[in-house]
């Protein structure tokens, strides 16, 4: 029998297929145009051969019989499953017709163009969205909150946003020899089979502990990493912003801190005004002088002295700011006013938490605190690595600010082995993350303005170019200020996975008067569409990806039925609602979109991947010392003041609390004490699987059989209490709602806690309304509510809820 | 049966092993096992430890089904398992040359079906 030839394409991950967040090189098998085997790339210096079970699975995942093969348009009632398939010019004319009828009567802005978690497809997402006229790019998880608080956060109090350092900037990677191995790694809320989260592969982490890293890991479950870990605090959930806070107690109390570090490239010599409790600001002390310069006390010359923020020094340089102390300052107007300092007062706030507090609110011993930020403060270098609880509480961003002063105060941002900065390579960058500037940006600032939660919350009026997903969801009932009457849905499943209060988010979708829906696969949500078109998975398109290093791109292998690439649709859409859609082709696009790192899309895709070399602002280390972070490549950061902020002067100017804090959550055993009787127990979400991803993969038999149910784990004592086995079915129930879980009897979460997974549907049970594939049944979004983002608008109480479990009895009826 | 002394065999670094499942997997799409299947399979292991501790391990073992992959590693290639296991922690190779290997505790060397 002949040999069939066999093709072997050399293209990066970043979903759909496997879901991930992506970076990963791998060999795609073809023959006669067809994958037959997919395998991890030995030579890429991401990932060097290795691949993730979801990965591995892409035959299953390319071929489902399931698999949306061409544009579908609904022909019974809403939700009935009832389906015309309809080619791609009839697709777009029907969504051309019907959004543009939308913009005619409404106005752009009142439709949502919605994502999920993304990936590569929000620059073709903001593209369409901006090209149809729309601010109101949505990412539907209440309070946004997966990775771009958190990113927000770390870019207003430093400027840019930085991750574990890995090596991952060099292509001889651990052997580079300007790379340090870390002697500890901090690992905050992230457990590491299932997920390669902030564009860092997980495993890296394996990989450094192999070369000697120890690690401290805090999660309330016995993760992989605590099972492991040289000290393990165990914390209550909801209460990392306490424990970052004792752990800056422990260090600025023992003098563990980098005091060069902290007076250099900190504003905590900057003056604070007691009387109105914000920066004493240039324009305070001379008329006309800038609002944007701040002042400190010369301790020579024992008088005020300007920091001129635009040229990143004192005025005069030589000035020596003090640290400390209360100062008497007269104004321009005569008043005179006592003042003190950033570090005062961010001490002030630091001494607020003795660990005897701490260890009260996080349930973690005191000791232990302290043995962990000794550890960590004295380990050169230490890095800390997160994982997306963080994001997940109402006070993300100050949680946030406390765990990037860690970073700071010791010294450990920017160095080999430390966090480290991490720019997109070449700063090529496709659509702005929070703070930043892109090819696909919104230039109408009157448009911009209608953003939903613009007014409302600072960083998304100036950082994160985001409507607020709370907000969309009551807008959409209230039709304040403006009606919601459509909705672009591409690649989300609030029902089943994203959205919190699930059955409000279906009243919602079902009060609309267009949805376009883009998915490989029909779910609950696409049930809801109008139309539904069929996407690429990463082996059937082009791409660029940039996030962070190296450059790689995306290079199409196969074709599969009438698919298209998001890219592809969103382009073709984006031409037809924008007269002055300034691309041709998508490779023109993508040219410009690369044009910083000099390469073509053609030169790049033959090159596979590129490092940026040293002296790239995208190239480590130490840049905010060499000029390299700051567009006027002076030292410094991109911050308001080109310091590093230990009090925030864009939370100042926001009306939030500038300095790194703790919140108690909204439903804890502490703020809900009465409701403890009825639901003793603390409610967890979103523990990851290592087969499934999100909402995904249900469907694919491989997968399946590895995490085929729904698990909520309970420990064995708490189970025993109420009778139940592991492996029987459970209610999981709170005053919100309730539903269906497998027990799984494990000591790996602690007595008073339950960790439910999530994004459960069953795509093999029946699709029309009301079933919805199932997602009722046990979907534990039904316990938490839509509202309670926090004071910025970002973040949501996801990781810390209270409930009840117990046994299914026979005879009740399943969530309808 | 065969009586022949096992010449190949995996060595395994169980420490480091995450339970990602990517050697099931690997090994499913190398030979086209339906869903369950897989010359290698994941044991998770909670012990319980004095304290109130446990311990969470994850051993791949190999089944009845692990052939060594004899065709990839003739061709130089490692087995599908061992080239993709996420944590790099399985080793293909003559026994007593593993045997040497073992360097460290939490390790276990197994000499598989051949």
């Amino acid at each position: 029998m002949a040999q069939k030839k066999r093709e072997i394409v050399r293209t990066t991950t970043w979903s759909a297929g496997p879901g991930c967040h992506g970076g990963c090189g791998v060999l795609a098998h073809i023959e006669d145009g067809k994958l037959v085997k997919i395998e991890g790339d030995p030579d890429h210096p991401w990932s060097q051969g290795r691949l993730c079970a979801r990965c591995l699975a892409m035959t299953q995942y390319t071929y489902h019989p399931d698999r949306l093969t061409k544009p579908l348009k609904r022909v019974g009632e809403r939700g009935e499953g009832k389906w015309e398939e309809i080619s791609w010019d009839e697709a777009f004319d029907l969504i051309e017709e019907k959004m543009g009828k939308i913009r005619e009567e409404y106005g752009p802005e009142s439709v949502i163009f919605g994502m999920g978690t993304g990936r590569d497809i929000p620059p073709w997402i903001c593209m369409l969205a901006y090209a149809y006229g729309s601010p109101n790019v949505m990412f539907a998880l209440s309070g946004i909150a997966c990775y771009s608080p958190r990113i927000a956060a770390v870019e207003t109090v430093q400027g840019d946003y930085c991750v574990l350092d890995a090596s991952q900037w060099f292509e001889k990677r651990y052997d580079d020899p300007r790379y340090e191995v870390p002697e500890c790694i901090v690992i905050w809320g992230y457990n590491i089979p299932a997920t390669c989260p902030d564009n860092v592969f997980g495993h890296w982490i394996i990989d450094l502990m192999k070369r000697g890293t120890k690690i401290i890991a805090i999660d309330p479950r016995l993760s992989w990493f605590a099972s492991r870990a040289e000290k393990w605090l165990q914390l209550r959930p909801g209460t990392d912003g306490a424990l970052a806070v004792g752990f800056m107690k422990v260090i600025l109390d023992e003098g563990l801190y980098d005091h060069e570090w902290v007076e250099r490239w900190t504003n905590a010599p900057f003056l604070i005004r007691k009387d109105t409790g914000k920066l004493l600001r240039a324009s305070d002390l001379v008329q006309g002088e800038s609002e944007g310069n701040f002042v400190a006390w010369d301790a020579a010359r024992q008088e005020p002295v300007v920091w001129d923020s635009a040229n990143v020094e004192y005025k005069p340089p030589e000035a020596i700011p003090a640290l400390k102390g209360t100062h008497e300052v007269t104004l321009a107007d005569g008043k005179e006013v006592s003042c003190w300092t950033v570090w005062d007062r961010f001490r002030d706030e630091v001494d607020q938490y003795p660990l005897d507090r701490v260890s009260e609110i996080t349930w973690v011993p005191q000791e232990d605190i302290a043995a962990a930020a000794r550890l960590y403060a004295k380990s050169k270098p230490a890095a800390i690595h997160w994982g997306v609880p963080i994001d997940m509480t109402p006070a993300i961003t100050p949680t946030t600010q406390a765990i990037a002063n860690l970073w700071c105060l010791t010294g450990n941002l920017d160095v080999p082995g430390g966090n480290v900065i991490s720019r997109h390579a070449f700063d090529v960058v496709a659509y702005a993350l929070p703070g930043g500037e892109a090819i696909i940006k919104l230039d109408d600032a009157e448009a911009a303005s209608r953003r939903i939660g613009a007014d409302r919350y600072g960083p998304l009026r100036e950082f994160i170019w985001r409507a607020q997903p709370d907000l969309v969801l009551d807008q959409i009932f209230t039709e304040d200020p403006y009606p919601i009457k459509g909705m672009w849905i591409q690649s989300i499943n609030p029902l089943a996975g994203i959205g919190l209060d699930p059955k409000r988010w279906l009243e919602a979708l079902e009060k609309l008067d267009f949805i376009a829906a883009v998915d490989l696969f029909m779910t609950p949500t696409t049930q809801i569409a109008d139309v539904v078109l069929p996407a690429a998975t990463f082996l059937e398109k082009d791409s660029v990806r940039s996030w962070w290093v190296p450059l790689q791109t995306v290079n199409k292998a196969i074709k599969v039925g009438e698919c298209r690439p998001d890219i592809e649709i969103n382009f073709e859409l984006a031409k037809r609602f924008d007269p002055d859609f300034q691309w041709e082709t998508i490779h023109d696009l993508f040219d410009e979109i690369l044009s910083p790192s000099g390469f073509t899309f053609k030169e790049l895709q033959e090159k596979g991947w590129a490092f940026p070399e040293e002296g790239s602002s995208s190239a480590p280390y130490h840049r905010y010392e060499r000029g390299l972070l700051r567009r006027d490549k002076k030292p410094g950061f991109s911050t308001p003041s080109g310091k590093m902020e230990l009090y925030s002067s864009l939370r100042e100017e926001w009306g939030l609390e500038p300095v790194a804090h703790y919140e108690e959550p909204p439903f804890t055993p502490v703020t809900q004490p009465d409701k403890l009787e009825k639901y003793p127990l603390i409610l967890s979400t979103g523990r990851r699987s290592a087969v499934l991803f999100h909402s995904e993969h249900r469907n694919i038999p491989w997968l399946r059989a590895l995490d085929p149910d729904p698990v909520v784990e309970i420990h064995p004592d708490t189970a025993k209490e109420r009778g139940i086995g592991d492996g029987e079915w459970v209610w999981i129930e709170n005053w919100l709602g309730k539903c269906q879980y497998k027990a799984a009897v494990t000591r790996v979460v602690p007595r008073w806690m339950v960790m439910a997974t999530h994004g459960w549907w069953f795509p093999e049970e029946k699709g029309e309304k009301p079933h919805l594939f199932g997602t009722w049944r046990s979907n534990v979004n039904l316990l938490f509510p839509m509202g309670y983002q926090g004071k910025d608008g970002l973040g949501t109480p996801l990781k810390h809820m209270l409930c009840e479990v117990y046994k299914v009895g026979g005879g009740e009826k399943e969530n309808e | 049966m065969s009586d022949r002394k096992p010449e190949y065999g995996l060595l395994i670094d169980y420490e480091y092993c995450t339970g990602c499942h990517a050697c099931e997997i690997a090994c499913a799409q190398e030979y086209g096992w339906e869903p369950g299947m897989a010359g290698m399979k994941i044991i998770e292991v909670v012990e319980p430890l004095p304290k109130d501790k446990a311990y969470l391990a994850y051993i791949p073992f190999p089944t009845e089904l692990c052939v060594l992959c004899a065709r990839r590693t003739k061709q130089g290639l490692k087995p599908a398992c061992a080239q993709h296991c996420m944590a790099a922690v399985i080793k293909h190779g003559r026994i007593e040359e593993l045997a040497k290997e073992i360097h460290k505790p939490r390790m276990v060397l197994w000499a598989p079906r051949p």
